[in-house]
């Protein structure tokens, strides 16, 4: 296959999970309030008794609800549409296809997610950071590294019958190194250190991506046949 | 005889290591005095772990090109022995680490890298009792264990590097071959590793045995 037709195919298999979302958009309407009031919960909990919290429990607090969020919005990208219908996908469009534009769906609404929860994380429990370009960047870099981890253990996780659990059983331990990555990562932005202190943890954060990416690539259409 | 040779040079290679490990000459040093034949045991048996890991691996991707049934059981026993091992490890590990570094469980990365190890294993364990069917749950768990294996390896390899460890040989600690062990201790220690790897093989062998007779059985 050339190119082009991959890209064509990508295309319109990405339009087509945009639209599903689009159509359903209560799951949508849910995940961002599962984010706000979860963000609510830590804020009520820690902000309103004492005075406010040390900037680790901040950062790491917040990583934790991005991980909550992404293991519940993605666990669903497989088990939305029925069987037969995912058998007919099958039969249009290429395993690899499916995966690479489930991928990179779920970072575009992962990234959409985790941006409106750092502003209103930001807005609620204050703003320690002082680089936040950095950790911007964290935030995509790891939202990219969750969605393309967490795609591929949905993938696994569909096929059996207690999707929910055995996904967060599954996807915890492998994303484990990258989390805590990342946490450095944001404790270096939150520090305001120097772009060039953290370029160590940047490049792994990219080179797990990309391992993750490559092997769900290669991977998928094992995993499609069954 | 032919197929013996291996397990006959695994048990004279653990008894050398045995003796040599309890009874041979270390050099002394500071902190660690004669705790450092632990290096015997303990780093070796880590070795092991991560070959029976490699080999799991292996099997689990020879699985996926090939369909037969044998070679997922073979994936999941060399994982079984190498959870084994890793826990053989960890125990050895701990005891090492209350007599140098004063506790059970410092917080460190390796042992955080090792303790995430064994729960991707045991994941791996539960993702294959959550299926019936014997291709299916093959399948899927011959995917998890090469997704895991390569996300477990960076953890292993690459993070402790970069954080403050109290391992030897990792953030600015020298490693062992530099300083610590003489050329004496290495002609154990390198031994020693063959001779775990071995032992493991062995088990896995006889546990993947035991297995095709009970699938025979059925």
């Amino acid at each position: 296959m050339d190119s082009t037709l991959i890209m064509q195919e990508l295309k319109a298999l990405i339009e087509k999970e945009i639209r599903l979302e689009w159509r359903q958009r209560y799951a949508l309407n849910g995940m961002i309030l599962y984010i706000v009031s979860t963000v609510f919960v830590c804020y009520m909990s820690f902000a309103l008794k004492s005075k406010g919290m040390e900037p680790i429990t901040w950062n790491t607090l917040f990583w934790i609800i991005l991980l909550f969020t992404a293991v519940n919005s993605i666990t669903k990208s497989f088990t939305q549409e029925r069987a037969g219908r995912q058998l007919y996908y099958y039969t249009l469009a290429s395993p690899q296809g499916i995966i690479l534009s489930k991928i990179i769906y779920n970072i575009v609404l992962l990234l959409a997610l985790s941006l409106i929860g750092l502003f209103i994380y930001i807005i609620f429990l204050g703003n320690p950071v002082q680089n936040l370009l950095m950790y911007l960047t964290a935030v995509v870099i790891g939202a990219i590294g969750f969605s393309s981890t967490l795609t591929m253990v949905a993938g696994i996780a569909s096929k059996a019958e207690n999707t929910s659990t055995l996904m967060a059983v599954l996807s915890f331990p492998i994303i484990l190194p990258m989390l805590s990555m990342l946490i450095r990562l944001s404790k270096n932005a939150m520090d305001g250190l120097e772009w060039n202190t953290s370029y160590d943890e940047i490049l792994i954060l990219l080179a797990i991506d990309a391992i993750v990416i490559t092997i769900s690539y290669l991977l998928f259409p094992f995993l499609w046949r069954s | 005889m032919k197929k013996t040779w291996w397990k006959i040079l695994c048990v004279v290679i653990l008894l050398y290591t045995i003796i040599q490990g309890l009874g041979g000459i270390v050099p002394r040093q500071p902190i660690l005095n004669e705790t450092i034949r632990n290096v015997y045991f303990h780093v070796p048996l880590w070795f092991g772990m991560m070959a029976l890991m490699t080999a799991s691996m292996w099997f689990a991707i020879k699985y996926l090109r090939n369909g037969n049934i044998a070679d997922d059981e073979y994936s999941v026993e060399f994982a079984n022995v190498a959870i084994f091992f890793g826990i053989l490890g960890f125990m050895t590990g701990s005891l090492w680490g209350q007599f140098t570094w004063g506790d059970w469980l410092p917080k460190d990365p390796k042992i955080i890298a090792v303790e995430v190890g064994l729960l991707i294993y045991s994941s791996y364990f539960i993702l294959r009792s959550s299926f019936e069917d014997e291709q299916r749950r093959a399948r899927l768990s011959a995917i998890y264990n090469i997704f895991a294996f390569a996300t477990f390896i960076p953890l292993v390899w690459i993070l402790p590097r970069l954080t403050d460890s109290l391992h030897p040989g990792n953030g600015g600690n020298p490693a062992f071959g530099k300083y610590d062990m003489d050329s004496a201790m290495r002609m154990v220690f390198y031994p020693a590793i063959i001779g775990f790897t071995l032992l493991g093989v062995w088990i896995t062998s006889l546990r993947i045995r035991l297995r095709v007779i009970e699938r025979l059985k059925l």
